[in-house]
């Protein structure tokens, strides 16, 4: 920082920190009471603090089971995600077609719409075409919202990528396939990459939608929800939370850093 | 002469729009050939027919003989420079130039010294490792003409290619486009809406307008004997003479074309003929200056050697030119 820079007043200061605090300091009490002895209630200050509820967490089959199912269902919305939102980015920004315009904001609008809107419409559609509620019907559900989330990032750097660039590909002898390996993913990769992250992170921690589409699985953030009901083993909850955070942290800092520094290679293409 | 390009009847509709309307075009061998005409003539339609990223509507292009419908861009002998260079910003200048050879699974040593080989031509030896990014624009340009060389294609298609550079830049770029032809002897088929490039870098030149091909010639045909009001007036500066005032001095009713540079001033006080009029504006050009001369309604422009007897705004003159610099046009009007 420059040394020249007016220094913010006091009480801007305070205000900001205040600011932070409030939304900083409930997370902070979560990851504090992963450690607290007491398992019944959330009292304070905890009575003692120790590490058995760690050990507990690992040793219970349903956190197991509800993490595979969010990591399993997290990762094939992506990738459903990754296909579809790279070619609808593709077709949207690579040709003009009537109703162009139209579809780009049919295919962002399930992001736009509140995830409750999105769920029961799924609901509906679901049990209106007798389809019963399974892994399956988790994926469709998330990947409506994760397509967005890749084609938003991809149809951004495609705009960026000039189209005379898979043109002179091609003069210069690649065949399509051979023009999408080595002109056009070299471009758009850091772009997937973001996207993909954000879409996993985005699935991992959903709640309302997968509430309506899901059957009697649950996922991680379902699986917290249930437990809080129950006074049992309460830390084993913030356990969990404390790894949530963290699995969904890393992706989007990952995402973060790669558009970020997509965008510098890209920048320094201008003529 | 063999013919490197030829185009047979070729038209190129867009929907109602006839980007290019049955044009008829033969390219030698070896030739540097200008196709020149405003925004929407055309010329850009047929560098992109020849170089595959089009396909005809109607009529054949052949390429060395072969026609080359259905052909697509990475089967045809013909590269191209495009008009923002392209560059593959993920690669640095040296994979830029070995795209074309990777792809043909060259050996990486022969790759390397080909692409080098390449950047010497083009004055960049040395910049191999440099991010496209970090290329001021005539680089990138240069960049861009060794990566179309570099697999010695038969024709080399260049669109627009100095329209980006400023014009001290583009005038040194156009000597060594020229010289970078004579060396590797390929054909150079270049797109400009710059008359003044065509002219000076072309051996042959193509006017077009409205998806017609208008005129087709060696520059000076062009700019001495152009074949209508349009390449008259776009070629150039020529004054474009009306039928009726050509009736007046040449006894025939057509349109002709006149050179500034071919009117030459006789000092009249009191005479009173057709060519008699008076100077209404006068720019300097250094070695030459340039009149506006009203002729009874029509404005016409001479330039003469600067100097001392140069006529005053407002002075009287009668201007002469020899009659074979007239140039009657072949449009009726």
């Amino acid at each position: 920082m420059r040394s020249d820079t007016p220094r913010a007043p006091w009480g801007l200061k305070l205000a900001a920190g205040a600011g932070l605090f409030f939304m900083l300091a409930p997370i902070a009490l979560i990851f504090l009471y992963a450690f607290s002895s007491e398992e019944r209630t959330y009292q304070w200050p905890p009575p003692g603090l120790t590490l058995k509820w760690f050990a507990v967490t690992w040793n219970r089959p349903d956190v197991w089971q509800a993490l595979t199912l969010s990591v399993q269902v997290a990762a094939i919305s992506t990738a459903i995600a990754l296909v579809l939102g790279t070619l609808c980015a593709a077709a949207v920004s690579g040709t003009r077609f009537f109703g162009r315009e139209t579809i780009s904001l049919l295919v962002i609008l399930p992001i736009a719409l509140p995830g409750i809107i999105t769920g029961i419409s799924l609901r509906s559609a679901f049990s209106l075409m007798e389809i019963p509620f399974s892994f399956w019907t988790i994926v469709l559900g998330h990947a409506t919202f994760c397509i967005v989330v890749v084609y938003n990032n991809a149809v951004a750097r495609f705009r960026r990528t000039s189209g005379s660039m898979i043109e002179a590909a091609m003069d210069l002898g690649a065949d399509k396939f051979q023009t999408f390996r080595h002109v056009i993913l070299p471009n758009i990769g850091t772009a997937l990459l973001a996207g993909g992250m954000l879409a996993f992170a985005l699935s991992f921690d959903e709640v309302i939608v997968t509430t309506f589409t899901a059957g009697q699985q649950q996922t991680l953030p379902i699986w917290m929800l249930e437990e809080l009901v129950r006074p049992r083993q309460r830390p084993v909850t913030n356990v969990v939370a404390m790894v949530v955070v963290i699995v969904t942290l890393l992706p989007i800092l990952l995402a973060f850093y790669f558009s970020r520094g997509g965008d510098q290679t890209v920048a320094g293409m201008g003529k | 002469m063999t013919s490197a390009v030829s185009l047979q009847t070729v038209s190129r509709h867009f929907g109602a729009v006839r980007a290019l309307d049955e044009v008829d075009l033969e390219v030698g061998e070896g030739e540097f050939f200008a196709m020149l005409g405003p925004s929407g003539s055309g010329k850009t339609t047929c560098l992109r027919l020849i170089a595959g990223f089009e396909q005809p509507t109607l009529g054949q292009i052949r390429i060395f003989g072969d026609a080359v419908e259905g052909v697509p861009p990475y089967r045809r002998n013909v590269n191209t420079v495009f008009q923002d260079y392209a560059l593959f910003p993920h690669m640095n200048v040296r994979e830029n130039v070995e795209f074309s050879l990777m792809l043909k699974r060259v050996d990486k040593a022969t790759r390397a010294r080909e692409a080098e080989a390449a950047l010497e031509l083009v004055k960049l030896g040395g910049y191999g490792d440099r991010r496209p990014g970090q290329l001021s624009g005539g680089q990138r340009q240069r960049v861009a003409l060794a990566r179309a060389i570099v697999n010695r294609p038969k024709v080399l298609l260049l669109d627009e290619p100095l329209g980006a550079l400023d014009l001290k830049l583009r005038e040194q770029m156009q000597e060594e486009l020229k010289a970078l032809q004579k060396t590797l002897g390929i054909t150079f088929i270049f797109v400009t809406h710059d008359q003044g490039e065509a002219l000076s870098m072309a051996d042959r030149v193509a006017v077009f307008d409205f998806g017609k091909l208008v005129q087709v010639g060696t520059p000076e045909e062009i700019y001495t004997k152009p074949n209508s009001r349009f390449v008259a007036d776009f070629v150039g500066s020529s004054n474009v003479l009306a039928p009726e005032f050509v009736e007046t001095i040449a006894g025939e009713r057509r349109w002709a074309s006149l050179r500034p540079e071919a009117i030459h001033l006789l000092r009249s006080e009191g005479g009173h003929s057709a060519l008699t009029g008076t100077v209404v504006s006068r720019s300097y050009l250094g070695a030459t200056t340039r009149l506006g001369i009203e002729l009874g309604g029509t404005l016409l422009h001479a330039v003469v050697p600067s100097g001392t007897d140069v006529p005053a705004d407002g002075a009287r003159v009668t201007i002469g030119f020899a009659r074979e610099a007239l140039h009657l046009m072949e449009d009726a009007g």
